[in-house]
């Protein structure tokens, strides 16, 4: 550890504060606002599509309809994302002549792209050619962080909408939200910020792979492609795939300490300024910030746990002679080091990123559990575009639930009550995350076709079976990546956790939502549990952390803890 | 009424799912290739260098395998089977506890000490480490100094001298804070051919 390091960080950390209340103001003018913003450009634009794809945008949806149009577009999405695989071979912009992907893969990568998983079981530079990429998997880089955004105003609206309103027990339009998120949002900021990549060494071309001979005399293949397109997107949407299998860490993806440090702050972009949209619509800025507040604890918590932890030598590697100053340096670059290594993996663990700039694999210990207890909480620490504030806000209305449960009275969340059926859509959204990791982790623990797949013997073998169950349930996309997860077994079970963990969940939030919308606005009394204040993050905070620790922590205590103690005293497998 | 509008819903569907993966997936990155390669070519093209003789002999973003003597040496590859291949990137992915992680290091250890005999110890750990994408391109300033006494040996110069090197090229951190101060393989080592001549 050394101050550069830790200035870093803080300095990472403020540039987030600092940018969250403009853009927590522009996100709400986009989908709040009256007069939207560059209505020269982008209204123009906004209206061209609605017009061309039949979309009546003053027509509100209830809460089925919504997840209806959300549904069936996903649906569409992972059949065109699965056909254009299987026929990539027939398909032009594929210079290095890839074959069509095959169906378990195919399947696998189309449910990881549309849920915003962006889990990875194939290398993307030996897999998928240029169309692939870039009208496959870029495309749907852009809809599945625009479909999770539309679901958080959804519930947003239903929880902060008066029902004596015109618009009773409707949560808006799906069509009309990921149309505004598209152009508003993500397309411009993507048309800049690839721009800046590419200046800092990003390609972006479709040409051939290049041969080349080196210095010394020796051929070299030099992967190509329209990455800084794609790049850019994969951050700011939170989706996390890599243009090459060695993602972030790749140096055509992220070459300098500059990208590394833009790359994480584009990750928090949306869901830190979502926190303060959030306080807008609901009239208190402060209940945005009581959410920034808890998120913040969260983080700044497991960025120093895994900063330290990495920081420290490797045990395996204990004894041997070597200057062990650099930290923990398998697995990741020297450009970045231990700091900017392990910020930007708390970063795209908190956030349902996923896009990785080191190999969490090597990480020490203590290092990787970091990571693995940011999924396990659901990433809620900022979390996703989108899917961080709605599972956030599921935990308020669950804390709010225990501080009711506490004085005996009815909680109630933003003058509206919560009552049993809102509890039980809560308590299912919580617990179906757990159901889908525990099974399929235990599942795979268990059968030969699955535990065949680990490359690492002892604790570690589990940790990277659990990751993976994890990463998959909980869209994160990031891996232990030794595990050999491109077999039927690995890419058909972890494709249809993607799936239940995605769609599953967003069942009960936009049902929250409709069923809050619909509710009578009561006055707060002297019993009211009030929401914008310091006690409640801490009762927020607990609430996350309880529910995650009770749920995982045995798992988690036969995996990297157990771990850490077999490493310390110099076990090896 | 309501199998109209589920009709329409599917058509809207549809539309838009075409729509968007013409405007996202064909469009905007044929536009940025077209912008990206007007502004800044070089780059967008992988960043490629010639070298003394104007041939071209590699991207200074991606690391390459040098085993002459008389050239600094990048960190150990994982990128394809051999190492080095920039079309198969990636990482070791070997934990903490991994004994093939270990035997890996130490067999690194003793080609190291075999080809630097007058090389100070400790070994910097970045120099027996896999890279996360296996391609690596810089060296932290100790690992660089750490092979200094082999190159002067191998090219006949004093040690200063290809000390210098390493200094001028050196690359500090962005803004006094982000990354880590490192120098560039492939550039230190064209540095060194364009000072001491071509090595043999």
């Amino acid at each position: 550890m050394n101050v550069y390091g830790w200035a870093q960080i803080f300095l990472y950390f403020l540039v987030i504060l600092a940018l969250t209340r403009p853009m927590g103001n522009y996100l709400y003018r986009v989908f709040e606002g009256e007069r939207k913003p560059f209505p020269g450009i982008f209204g123009a634009a906004e209206y061209f599509v609605y017009r061309a794809l039949m979309v009546d945008k003053n027509k509100e949806q209830t809460w089925k309809e919504y997840a209806f149009s959300l549904f069936i577009f996903s649906f569409f999405g992972i059949l065109a994302l699965y056909a254009l695989q299987r026929l990539q071979f027939f398909l032009p912009f594929n210079p290095q002549t890839l074959e069509g992907v095959t169906p378990e893969l195919a399947f696998n990568t189309a449910v990881s792209f549309v849920t915003n998983t962006n889990w990875q079981a194939y290398p993307g530079e030996s897999t998928m050619g240029y169309l692939v990429q870039m009208a496959g998997l870029a495309w749907q880089n852009f809809l599945s962080a625009g479909a999770g955004i539309a679901v958080a105003f959804a519930l947003a609206r239903g929880l902060t909408r008066k029902a004596n309103q015109a618009k009773t027990a409707t949560i808006g339009n799906f069509w009309v939200d990921i149309t505004r998120c598209t152009i508003y949002v993500l397309l411009p900021l993507s048309l800049l910020g690839a721009l800046f990549l590419v200046s800092q060494g990003v390609i972006q071309n479709i040409n051939p792979y290049r041969e080349i001979v080196t210095l010394e005399g020796t051929r070299q293949s030099v992967a190509m492609g329209p990455v800084a397109s794609q790049e850019i997107i994969k951050e700011l949407g939170t989706n996390g795939g890599g243009f090459f299998n060695a993602n972030s860490s790749h140096p055509f993806e992220n070459p300098t300490p500059l990208t590394n440090f833009i790359e994480m702050v584009l990750i928090f972009l949306i869901p830190a300024g979502l926190t303060y949209t959030y306080g807008r619509m609901s009239g208190n800025r402060r209940q945005g910030w009581v959410l920034f507040c808890a998120m913040a604890i969260l983080f700044m918590t497991g960025t120093a746990a895994c900063y330290q932890a990495e920081s420290h030598p490797n045990p395996i590697l204990a004894g041997l002679p070597l200057d062990h100053s650099q930290g923990n340096m398998e697995g990741k670059e020297v450009r970045f080091g231990t700091s900017g290594s392990a910020l930007f993996t708390v970063i795209t663990t908190a956030a349902s990123c996923g896009a990785v700039n080191s190999m969490h694999d090597s990480y020490t210990p203590m290092g990787g559990l970091v990571p693995l207890v940011n999924i396990m909480l659901g990433e809620v620490v900022f979390g996703g575009t989108g899917a961080g504030l709605y599972g956030m806000l599921i935990y308020a209305i669950l804390a709010v639930f225990i501080a009711g449960l506490m004085v005996g009275r009815t909680p109630e969340y933003l003058g509206k009550k919560i009552e049993i059926r809102e509890m039980q859509y809560a308590m299912a959204y919580i617990l179906i995350f757990p159901v889908i990791v525990l099974i399929t982790a235990a599942w795979s623990a268990a059968a030969p076709y699955g535990a065949g797949s680990v490359s690492n013997g002892g604790p570690h073998g589990l940790s990277q079976i659990l990751y993976a169950a994890s990463s998959a349930g909980g869209n994160n996309g990031s891996a232990f990546a030794g595990l050999n997860a491109n077999t039927p077994w690995w890419n058909i079970m972890l494709g249809i956790a993607m799936l239940a963990g995605r769609f599953l969940m967003i069942v009960p939030v936009l049902a929250i939502g409709g069923s809050m919308a619909a509710k009578k606005d009561i006055p707060p009394g002297p019993g009211t549990f009030p929401t914008d204040g310091f006690l409640f993050v801490i009762l927020l905070t607990g609430a996350v952390i309880i529910i995650g620790a009770l749920t995982f922590f045995p798992a988690l205590s036969i995996g990297p803890i157990v771990e850490h103690f077999m490493a310390q005293a110099g076990r090896r497998f | 009424m309501k199998n109209i509008s589920l009709k329409k819903e599917l058509i809207t569907a549809l539309l838009f799912t075409v729509f968007s993966m013409v405007v996202l997936g064909i469009v905007y990155p044929f536009f940025m290739n077209a912008v990206s390669g007007l502004l800044f070519h070089s780059q967008a093209h992988g960043s490629f260098i010639a070298g003394e003789n104007g041939r071209i002999v590699g991207s200074t973003l991606i690391a390459q395998r040098f085993v002459n003597p008389a050239y600094f040496q990048p960190r150990p590859s994982t990128a394809g089977d051999d190492g080095y291949n920039a079309s198969s990137s990636g990482g070791s992915n070997l934990g903490p506890t991994s004994e093939k992680l270990r035997k890996r290091v130490a067999a690194e250890i003793e080609r190291l000490r075999k080809e630097n005999p007058d090389a100070p110890f400790p070994i910097p750990v970045e120099l027996v480490t896999a890279s996360a994408s296996g391609l690596d391109p810089h060296l932290t300033i100790p690992g660089a100094l750490w092979q200094v006494p082999r190159i002067a040996k191998a090219r006949r110069v004093t040690q200063d001298r290809v000390k210098d090197v390493v200094c001028v090229n050196e690359e500090n951190r962005t803004l006094f804070v982000l990354g880590e101060p490192r120098v560039n393989v492939l550039l230190l080592n064209i540095a060194l051919d364009r000072q001491f001549g071509k090595a043999r």
